[in-house]
């Protein structure tokens, strides 16, 4: 302790006073120190913080790649972005897209975590297949899914007529194509929650649950309600938070399946700034969409360190 | 109704509840596998049969690796996601060791940043990266693929918190024995971590496996292409025609992860939650 102190010392110090003060390795743990750090440092600021600060100040241009000069335009990016009816459709598609996914497979995450949990036998085949599309490339699966949705041959449409109920155009249908790519991101995410929730349900002491049965607890409703559920309230609140900006970032399905059709009715943010940025080239207004992604996200981190400041910790 | 009565068919209606979801989770897979066996007539049958009546998984797989190079794309992301999780190992472990065991000036604001940088999304660094990648000349090269990801301040910060648990004691008898701090980094701490380095090695490889946004953005050249986009672009190709490939396809493409996944669960699942944190 006193030699780390010490060694603190040294650095605001100039350098050729320290040297004849402080023995000679303090000083030069704290230049390994810096040795050691500059790598990440540097790469940080030129891969992240920078880039970052960057896309704050290409929202305030006209910037287009390729052209050959540029000039600050102050909010025009942001008005024209507000004017536009194509932004307006994209941030309402991805609110119903996170408003869809995040109590679906955090609703369904919960409910297999609980019924594994409630037995004892093939927990952990069950918990593997639950976790397997987690872990399936997801455009690979997109591909799948799309065949499976196919009108004419798929798996679904030919369970329905089975069934004799209608059939759908499910992707190729602007009032079906959403709620398409919903099922297949829950469909995604259902083990991923699965697994926080197991871990969660694992740590609640057991004791609670006789206590809760001596009190007259005795059916599983009654259980649930009086301890699984408050003690699993940190950890649902995380789940739904976490569930939500990776819905926000939600891209891979929407671009190999429907690149936002048809007529825009799955035109999502990400895939707003990718059409914009990396298909027109248009750096200054798709530096505006991000910043407006980013204000989601980060009001979304924004609740989830609220909680974990109150004592909520996952490491 | 007698509790004997009862136990056996809460448990039976547990496994029926539990099957019943496990079928809709796999139904996509048993249905890639199923139409990866059949031949094109059966795919374009509107009878609808699981099992094919005249299996033809050699012929779909012959035909996709014969229109679609798949196995230099499966190449591209064995080299691309070794990259990455190498050099993310070599930039952050060291910083990790300064952070959790050696005392400089500014290694709380450095700490901060690093922590502030977790929570920023991929996609927000994305125009500004490509821009500068471009004015770099290095768009569409496996450097555009790996460099922006050399820097994990997610794994500096998890191993930071591991080095934190590591003792004291270790470290001063290292340097007891003449060993400088770089050599601690690489002789002491990475021994000593090894589970949490295998944890996050799941979490970068399967994460940048499965990435499609940044190939995509950065990426022109057929050869270079990663497991993902070599899916989407045979999928674009072979529009609504060739489904038995495309399925033998995709399944190639899964396979590695999945066979992986099914080995180790454990350790999967934990490197995969480590997301959770982030």
């Amino acid at each position: 302790m006193s030699d780390g102190s010490m060694t603190i010392g040294a650095a605001a110090v100039p350098a050729g006073a320290a040297r004849r003060t402080l023995p000679a390795h303090g000083s030069r743990r704290t230049y390994s120190a810096y040795a050691l750090v500059t790598p990440a440092a540097a790469l940080m600021l030129i891969m992240l913080l920078g880039p970052l600060a960057g896309v704050i100040a290409l929202s305030f241009t006209d910037y287009q790649l390729g052209a050959p000069h540029f000039s600050w335009i102050g909010l025009a990016n942001y008005q024209d972005l507000f004017a536009d009816k194509v932004f307006w459709t994209a941030l309402r598609n991805t609110l119903a897209y996170v408003l869809i996914v995040v109590p679906g497979a955090v609703i369904a995450g919960l409910a297999i975590a609980l019924l594994i949990q409630s037995g004892t036998s093939l927990r952990s085949l069950y918990r593997t297949i639950y976790f397997l599309p987690v872990m399936a490339t997801l455009i690979a699966m997109a591909v799948v899914w799309e065949f499976m949705l196919h009108p004419q041959f798929g798996l679904v449409n030919g369970i329905l007529r089975g069934a004799g109920l209608p059939a759908f155009a499910w992707l190729q249908d602007r009032s079906t194509a959403l709620y398409a790519l919903c099922a297949i991101g829950i469909w995604q995410a259902v083990g991923f929650n699965m697994v926080l929730f197991l871990a969660g349900l694992v740590s609640i002491p057991k004791q609670l649950y006789e206590a809760a049965e001596i009190d007259g607890a005795s059916s599983g409703w009654a259980r649930f309600r009086l301890v699984t559920w408050p003690m699993l309230g940190p950890v649902t609140t995380f789940v739904v938070v976490i569930s939500g900006i990776r819905s926000f970032q939600v891209f891979d399905t929407v671009h190999v399946l429907t690149k936002g059709g048809p007529s825009k009715s799955t035109e999502v943010l990400i895939h707003t700034m990718y059409t914009e940025g990396f298909e027109f080239f248009r750096s200054g207004y798709a530096a505006a969409i991000t910043v407006v992604f980013l204000v989601f996200v980060l009001l979304l981190t924004l609740v989830k360190s609220r909680l974990a400041d109150r004592g909520v910790h996952y490491t | 109704m007698s509790n004997a009565h009862s136990i056996p068919f809460r448990a039976i209606l547990r496994h029926v509840l539990l099957i019943a979801g496990a079928a809709l989770m796999l139904a996509p897979f048993i249905w890639m596998i199923s139409t990866a066996s059949k031949p094109q007539t059966e795919i374009f049958s509107s009878e609808l049969h699981l099992i094919p009546h005249q299996l033809a998984l050699a012929e779909n797989l012959r035909e996709a690796f014969a229109k679609a190079n798949l196995l230099r794309f499966l190449l591209n992301g064995v080299i691309v996601t070794i990259s990455i999780f190498v050099l993310q190992i070599m930039v952050a472990l060291p910083a990790a060791y300064a952070l959790a065991k050696l005392r400089f000036l500014g290694r709380e604001t450095l700490f901060a940043l690093v922590l502030f940088g977790i929570l920023i999304p991929p996609q927000a660094t994305a125009v500004p990266v490509f821009l500068m990648l471009h004015k770099a000349g290095l768009l569409d090269s496996y450097a555009a693929l790996v460099l922006p990801f050399t820097i994990s301040v997610f794994g500096i910060f998890l191993m930071r918190q591991f080095f934190k648990t590591v003792p004291d004691d270790l470290v001063d008898a290292a340097r007891m024995d003449g060993i400088s701090e770089f050599g601690i980094v690489w002789r002491v701490m990475l021994p000593a971590a090894i589970p949490a380095v295998t944890a996050f090695g799941i979490f970068s490889v399967v994460a940048h496996w499965n990435d499609y946004f940044w190939p995509l953005i950065v990426l022109n050249s057929e050869q270079l292409r990663t497991p993902p986009l070599a899916v989407a672009h045979f999928r674009n190709s072979e529009a609504g025609t060739s489904y038995g490939p495309l399925m033998a396809a995709a399944m190639v493409i899964i396979a590695p992860l999945v066979i992986a996944f099914l080995f180790a669960q454990r350790r999967f699942i934990e490197g995969i939650t480590l997301t959770g944190i982030k």
